[in-house]
C-alpha cells in the first residue's frame, strides 16, 4: 500500500486541477465547498463546459440528416467522439459503442434486447448482492416477463464477491451475469476478468456496470473480454444525460432494436421496416449531441492527466481518509475489501447518517447519506444507510482533514 | 394559542440564535425532548416513508381536536417533528388543513422541505393534513 506522504510526489498538481473546476470555488453555507459526492455525479472541468457551450454557439445542427455544412460538421464531430470512446475502451470497432442516456439506459437496453432474443422461461440471470438497483431491476423485470430466474451472487463481510459461489450458481440455464465493476457503496473493485473467464468457459455472457470504475481506472474491454460494458458520462466529468454501452459486435448485430424511431432505419413501409446497421440501430431519435461532444472533452481531459496517475493519487487519498476515519471512536467502515476504488462508506455508532450529513452540509462538506440505491446490500449489513465519501482527483488531503474535523463536531453535537 | 401564534413564537425563539450551530443544537435538543411515541404505535403501519429517516406518527381525535404523537430514528428530523407537533397538535381538523406553516421558511429550515427524498418532513406534513381530512369526514 502507498504511504500517505507520497501524495505530493504523485504527478497530480491538485491546485492546477482544481482551478479547472469552476464550481470548486463556490461557497456553501459560507464555507468553501468540499465535494465528496463524485460517486453520485462528478464536477465538470472548464474544458467540458467550453465544449458544450461551443457546441451551442458554433456547431448546433442535427446529425446524420442534413446535406448542409453544419449538419455534416456535427456528424463528423459526433462520430469522432465515438472513435475517442472506442479508443478509450480499446474496443475493436467504433460501431460497438452505442451512445445512451447513461448506465441505466445501457443496462435496460441489454436487458430488453438481449432478453428478447436469448432469454426464455426457465433460463437464469445472475446479479450480485452488491449491485446498484439499476443493475438489478432491469434483470428482475426481464425475469418476471420471461418466466426466468434471478439468482444472486453473495458477498463476504468485507464486501467482496464470493467468487467460489459463482461456480456453483452457473448452470446450463444461465444466460447472463450482470455485475458491477466497482461497488458504488463499498468501493470494492471486483475481479471482473476472472468472472468473465469463468462465465465464458460455460458459455455465459457478462454485462459489466462500469459506472463507478471508468472515472478511476483504465478499462480495456478487450483485455477483460466483456460482452457488454456500461457507463455514464456524468460520473466521468462529462455532461449529464449521456452514457455508453459497449457491446461485442456478435451480440449487438443479432439483438433487436430497443427503442425505435428516427435514425434507426434503412427503409420503412407500413408492411416492413429494415433497420440500420450498428450503431444507429440502437440510437433512436435525435441524440444528445452536446453530451457526446462533452464526453469526448472529458475523456481527453482525464487522459491528459492520465488515469494511472489519477488512480494512484486517489488511492493515497483513500488510504489517508480510511486511516483518519478509523481513529474516530464509534466509526465503522462498511466495505473493507482488499481492492478498493476511492469510495468510503461508514456508519457512526448511535447516529443516523442523515443527521451527520446534515451537519456536514452546514460546514460546506457534501457527502452522500442513505442506502445509495443498494437496499439489498444495506439489508446484508443490517443497516439503514451509510455516510459515503467518494473521492475524485480534485480532492485533497486538506479536505479530508476538514471532513475529520467536521465529523468530530457533528458527533459532539448529535451525541 | 392559535397555529399562527405558535408559529410566531417559534420564529421569535429561533431569532435568538446567532448561527446555524445554535439553531441545530436547539433542534437536536427539541428532538431529544420529544416524548416517545407509545410503543404500540411504533409499527410499520404508522411509518411515514421519507427515504432516509423514518418517522412514525399517530393521531387521535379528542373533543374535536387532533392530538399527534410521533418519533423518528434521526434526531434532527425528530426536532422538526417536535416543532410540527407543537404547531399543529391540539387544533381542529379545519385549522390543521388550512395551516400554511410559513415558519419553516422563516426559521431558515426551508431546505428540509425540499423534495430531496432525504427526510420525512414533507411526507409527515402531508400525513398530518391527511389525518385531519379523514377526521373531518368522520365528524360529518
Amino acid at each position: 500500500m502507498n504511504e500517505v506522504n507520497s501524495i505530493s510526489e504523485l504527478r497530480i498538481d491538485s491546485e492546477q486541477i482544481r482551478a479547472d473546476f469552476p464550481i470548486l470555488s463556490r461557497k456553501i453555507n459560507g464555507k468553501p465547498l468540499i465535494y465528496f459526492d463524485s460517486g453520485a455525479t462528478a464536477q465538470k472541468p472548464q474544458q467540458v463546459i467550453d465544449a458544450v457551450s461551443t457546441y451551442y454557439a458554433q456547431q448546433n445542427a442535427n446529425i446524420h440528416r442534413g446535406v448542409h455544412t453544419l449538419s455534416q460538421e456535427i456528424t463528423i464531430a459526433y462520430e469522432k467522439a465515438r472513435g475517442t470512446v472506442q479508443k478509450h475502451l480499446n474496443a475493436e470497432h467504433s460501431h460497438e459503442i452505442i451512445f445512451t442516456k447513461g448506465t441505466t439506459e445501457s443496462i435496460c437496453l441489454v436487458a430488453y434486447s438481449f432478453g428478447k432474443k436469448f432469454v426464455k422461461a426457465g433460463d437464469e440471470i445472475i446479479v450480485s448482492e452488491m449491485d446498484h438497483h439499476s443493475n438489478i431491476l432491469p434483470w428482475q423485470q426481464l425475469c418476471e416477463d420471461r418466466g426466468a430466474v434471478l439468482k444472486v451472487l453473495p458477498i463476504n463481510d468485507a464486501g467482496e464477491l464470493e467468487i467460489d459461489e459463482l461456480q456453483k450458481l452457473i448452470t446450463n440455464k444461465t444466460k447472463l451475469i450482470a455485475v458491477t465493476h466497482v461497488s458504488n457503496t463499498l468501493g470494492t473493485i471486483n475481479p471482473i476478468k476472472e468472472i468473465i473467464q469463468l462465465a465464458h468457459s460455460k458459455n455465459v455472457a457478462v454485462l459489466v456496470d462500469g459506472a463507478q470504475a471508468v472515472p478511476h481506472m483504465n478499462v480495456d474491454v478487450r483485455a477483460l473480454d466483456a460482452d457488454f460494458y456500461c457507463f455514464s458520462g456524468h460520473k466521468l466529468f462529462a455532461p449529464t444525460g449521456v452514457g455508453v454501452l459497449y457491446g461485442k459486435e456478435k451480440w449487438l448485430k443479432v439483438m433487436p432494436p430497443y427503442q425505435v424511431g428516427g435514425g434507426t432505419i434503412k427503409t420503412v413501409t407500413f408492411q416492413k421496416t429494415e433497420y440500420a446497421d450498428l450503431p444507429l440501430k440502437f440510437e433512436a431519435g435525435t441524440p444528445h449531441m452536446e453530451g457526446v461532444i462533452g464526453l469526448e472533452a472529458a475523456l481527453n481531459y482525464v487522459n491528459k492527466i492520465g488515469l494511472k496517475n489519477i488512480a494512484a493519487y486517489e488511492h493515497s487519498l483513500l488510504e489517508y481518509a480510511t486511516s483518519e476515519l478509523k481513529k474516530i471512536a464509534g466509526v465503522k467502515i462498511i466495505g473493507t475489501a482488499k481492492e478498493k476504488a476511492s469510495v468510503i462508506s461508514f456508519v457512526v455508532e448511535g447516529l443516523h447518517p442523515l443527521d451527520v450529513g446534515t451537519i456536514l452540509d452546514q460546514l460546506g462538506i457534501a457527502v452522500r447519506t442513505g442506502h445509495h440505491c443498494t437496499q439489498p446490500l444495506m439489508e446484508r449489513y443490517c443497516i439503514q444507510g451509510t455516510i459515503r465519501v467518494s473521492l475524485a482527483f480534485y480532492n485533497t488531503a486538506h479536505e479530508i482533514d476538514e471532513l475529520i474535523k467536521g465529523l468530530k463536531r457533528a458527533i459532539d453535537m448529535l451525541r | 394559542m392559535s397555529i399562527a401564534e405558535t408559529e410566531l413564537e417559534i420564529v421569535e425563539e429561533f431569532e435568538l440564535f446567532d448561527d446555524w450551530m445554535q439553531k441545530y443544537e436547539h433542534l437536536i435538543d427539541l428532538g431529544k425532548s420529544l416524548p416517545m411515541i407509545d410503543d404500540q404505535h411504533r409499527t410499520d403501519d404508522k411509518l411515514i416513508r421519507g427515504c432516509q429517516s423514518r418517522v412514525w406518527m399517530h393521531s387521535e381525535l379528542k373533543d374535536g381536536k387532533i392530538l399527534y404523537t410521533a418519533d423518528s430514528d434521526a434526531i434532527i428530523t425528530k426536532g422538526m417533528v417536535a416543532l410540527m407537533i407543537r404547531v399543529l397538535s391540539g387544533h381542529t381538523p379545519d385549522e390543521i388543513i388550512n395551516a400554511e406553516l410559513g415558519f419553516v421558511e422563516k426559521i431558515g429550515l426551508i431546505k428540509h422541505l425540499s423534495p430531496t427524498r432525504s427526510n420525512g418532513l414533507v411526507s409527515m406534513i402531508k400525513q398530518m393534513k391527511l389525518d385531519a381530512l379523514a377526521y373531518k369526514q368522520i365528524q360529518r
